[in-house]
């Protein structure tokens, strides 16, 4: 240790520019290198309008009293769907907070499993075996622990896979995101801390969550990288993401990235963000919007135009009509299912409860 | 064969266990270098590698939730919580995260965990370490409870908690780690869950408690036999799974109950097995069910711990008064 007699007090660090490499027209900036092939750039974009229109309907449902209480996504479909686009679903793990729909349906989570979520039934929270996902955590911040234990737990045995978590700036202000962040570092966990700051936690804006300037400079004091990007420009999303999960990969360690965006809807069904937002700053939000950004350059380069959106969008409406149709056709859970899955084998309590309930 | 204390029956436990079953590892706070702050891990860490036995930073809400993630991976974690004051700091993990996670995921994710704890007074201890708090965790369904008092138990149902396939809490009476000593055999054996023992045969009273209280009770059971009382003393071994129809057995025969533990008396695991009596052995019963239990108090310092935990004289106490009743 070398030693001083002069304190010298760390100033802040500057805040970095977040990437970025689509401009918010849709024009590659100069010296930009995407790295998503076209390909993957139109599986992305055809992820990120079901994702929209996954939400869109479901809004619709739950106003008709179908469909319960639920988290859209809108406005942070690049983010999402971009990070999830650089795992490998036979491998990386996902561990979701509850906006990340698309990133689950990509990585095998079924969307029918989704719909039925939302609806409240318990066949939603069944994760098919196989599909490396975990189930939505509504509790904030507390699946950003399971992502470590994962990361680390496949390399403990050998594979190659890495943990995606997935929480906001609001719960970057839980504890459980400092241990998870502190812990990766220590045993360098393959783990990739996805912050959305989509600037609302609810109703309380991203100055009240942090005196930091910077959510992505908290990094080095975990002993790992932290990086900054447009969480609304899909090809930055990818390109950062994939570049976190190819050190992870090669064993490495964790990254932390935060991806500036913004909630476009309500926190959920049950919130009025005309009370807090100002439409302002929603409207300057809107101009970035991330389903335009990547038509705009798809466009630019001949591979999208106004009818294949719309071609998409009667695609994938007709998709997502037929998902919550078989969802809302679904067997009803009946009384029993209270009673099942506590314990692989039952108590003598829970029989006795059963008994009483059901028997009578 | 042989007489060993409850601390090596324990660590006799993990360490057979992890030589058995390449999945199971174990982490905690100082739990590798330093064995643990009461060595329930010692030489494990110098066995099977840091890989094996991990010594976390000290935050015990990623100890448990980066567990959790550990056991999707299908690994078998044993965590070990330095003190059970110490498991409200991740209480959250536990009850919400860790034991729910079968139910929610419809059976597809159950979380095969043992989480260790030491608990109980009369050790002096500094504040937040001694604290009984079996009921808090009883009200977290899908978590099982596991209650030892003998070295012979310890080990037995040590290894039957790692084996299970859901969570389990496994409580360490701290007071029995050296004091407790009896005869455990060498190599495999579990002691099933949901099955209390019998520790003695009585007609006149039937006294039912677990794991830090067992003592305080053989104790009682001792002095009131030298009056002529004869009392019959289960202890439960396990509160989640609980043996129901042991339980009501074992009542039924004396048609007197006292229930004792360590933990505060409302809402208390005591509550809970006074309300089955009544449910399911009333007419058998030939006067009130008292329960002898921590006052509704924190903690005390340990100058005074003694008048909190229950002690014999206040279970010969409650016997004097069923027997009166």
């Amino acid at each position: 240790m070398t030693t001083d007699t002069t304190p010298q007090f760390r100033p802040e660090p500057e805040p970095v520019a977040p990437v970025q490499l689509l401009d918010e027209n849709g024009v590659l900036r100069d010296g930009a290198k995407p790295s998503m092939s076209d390909g993957q750039m139109l599986e992305a974009l055809r992820l990120m309008v079901y994702g929209r229109a996954f939400d869109t309907k479901s809004f619709s449902l739950q106003r008709q009293g179908k469909l319960g209480t639920f988290a859209p996504l809108v406005g942070q479909e690049a983010s999402i769907v971009g990070s999830a686009l650089a795992t490998d679903p036979a491998r990386d793990w996902l561990v979701p907070q509850y906006r990340e729909a698309p990133a689950l349906i990509r990585h095998g989570h079924s969307a029918l499993r989704i719909a039925l979520y939302r609806m409240g039934h318990p066949e939603g929270g069944r994760i098919d075996p196989g599909v490396r996902v975990m189930q939505f955590n509504i509790s904030l911040a507390a699946q950003i622990p399971h992502a470590v234990g994962l990361g680390w737990g496949m390399r403990m045995q050998g594979e190659d896979g890495v943990a995606v978590a997935y929480f906001g700036e609001g719960s970057s202000s839980e504890g459980d995101f400092h241990e998870s962040a502190n812990l990766a570092g220590v045993v360098k966990a393959p783990v990739v801390f996805f912050l959305q700051n989509n600037q609302w936690a609810i109703s309380t804006p991203r100055e009240i969550q942090s005196n930091a300037t910077d959510l992505a400079a908290r990094a080095p004091g975990y002993g790992i990288p932290g990086v900054s990007v447009d969480g609304n420009d899909l090809l930055a999303v990818y390109q950062v993401t994939a570049e976190a999960v190819a050190r992870a990969r090669a064993g490495e360690g964790a990254t932390l990235i935060e991806a500036h965006t913004f909630r476009m809807w309500a926190h959920t069904t049950a919130d009025d963000p005309t009370r807090y937002v100002n439409p302002e700053v929603k409207e300057r939000w809107a101009k970035r919007d991330p389903v335009e950004r990547i038509q705009k350059y798809l466009g630019t380069r001949g591979l999208w135009d106004d009818e294949r959106t719309e071609a998409l969008q009667a695609e994938v409406d007709a998709e997502i009509e037929a998902v919550f149709q078989q969802a809302s056709a679904y067997p009803a859970p009946d009384a029993n299912e209270i009673y099942r899955h506590t314990f692989a084998d039952e108590t003598p309590a829970i029989s006795r409860q059963r008994n009483w309930h059901l028997g009578g | 064969m042989a007489v060993m204390t409850m601390i090596d029956a324990i660590r006799q436990a993990m360490l057979e266990e992890m030589e058995r079953d390449e999945r199971v590892i174990l982490m905690g706070e100082d739990v590798g270098h330093l064995g643990g702050v009461f060595r329930a891990t010692d030489g494990l860490q110098q066995r099977f590698t840091s890989k094996r036995v991990v010594d976390t930073p000290l935050a015990e809400s990623v100890i448990m939730g980066s567990a959790y993630g550990l056991a999707m991976t299908g690994l078998v974690p044993i965590v070990e919580i330095q003190f059970l004051g110490f498991t409200q700091n991740c209480f959250h993990q536990i009850c919400q995260q860790v034991a729910r996670s079968r139910f929610r995921t419809r059976g597809e994710h159950p979380a095969q965990i043992t989480i260790r704890s030491p608990f109980g007074g009369n050790v002096r201890t500094p504040e937040f370490h001694s604290d009984s708090m079996e009921a808090l965790f009883a009200q977290s369904t899908g978590l099982k409870i596991v209650m030892p008092s003998t070295a012979y138990d310890a080990k037995g149902l040590l290894l039957e908690s790692i084996r299970d396939p859901d969570p389990v809490i496994f409580f360490e009476p701290l007071r029995g780690y050296r004091l407790q000593s009896d005869e455990v055999p060498d190599g495999d054996y579990t002691v099933p869950f949901g099955k209390l023992r019998t520790i003695r045969e009585g007609d006149d009273v039937t006294l039912v408690t677990w794991s830090a209280s067992v003592p305080v009770v053989e104790a009682a059971a001792e002095q009131l036999a030298e009056r002529g009382i004869s009392a019959h003393v289960v202890d439960l071994r396990t509160l989640v799974p609980l043996d129901e129809e042991g339980l009501i057995a074992a009542v039924e025969r004396t048609g007197r109950c006292v229930v004792v533990h360590e933990g505060p008396a409302t809402a208390g695991f005591g509550a809970e097995v006074i309300a089955l009596l009544q449910e399911q052995a009333f007419y058998s019963l030939e006067a009130p069910v008292r329960r002898v239990t921590a006052p509704d108090a924190p903690y005390p310092m340990p100058s005074i711990e003694h008048f909190y935990i229950p002690d014999t004289s206040l279970v010969m106490r409650a016997v004097d008064e069923v027997l009166k009743d």
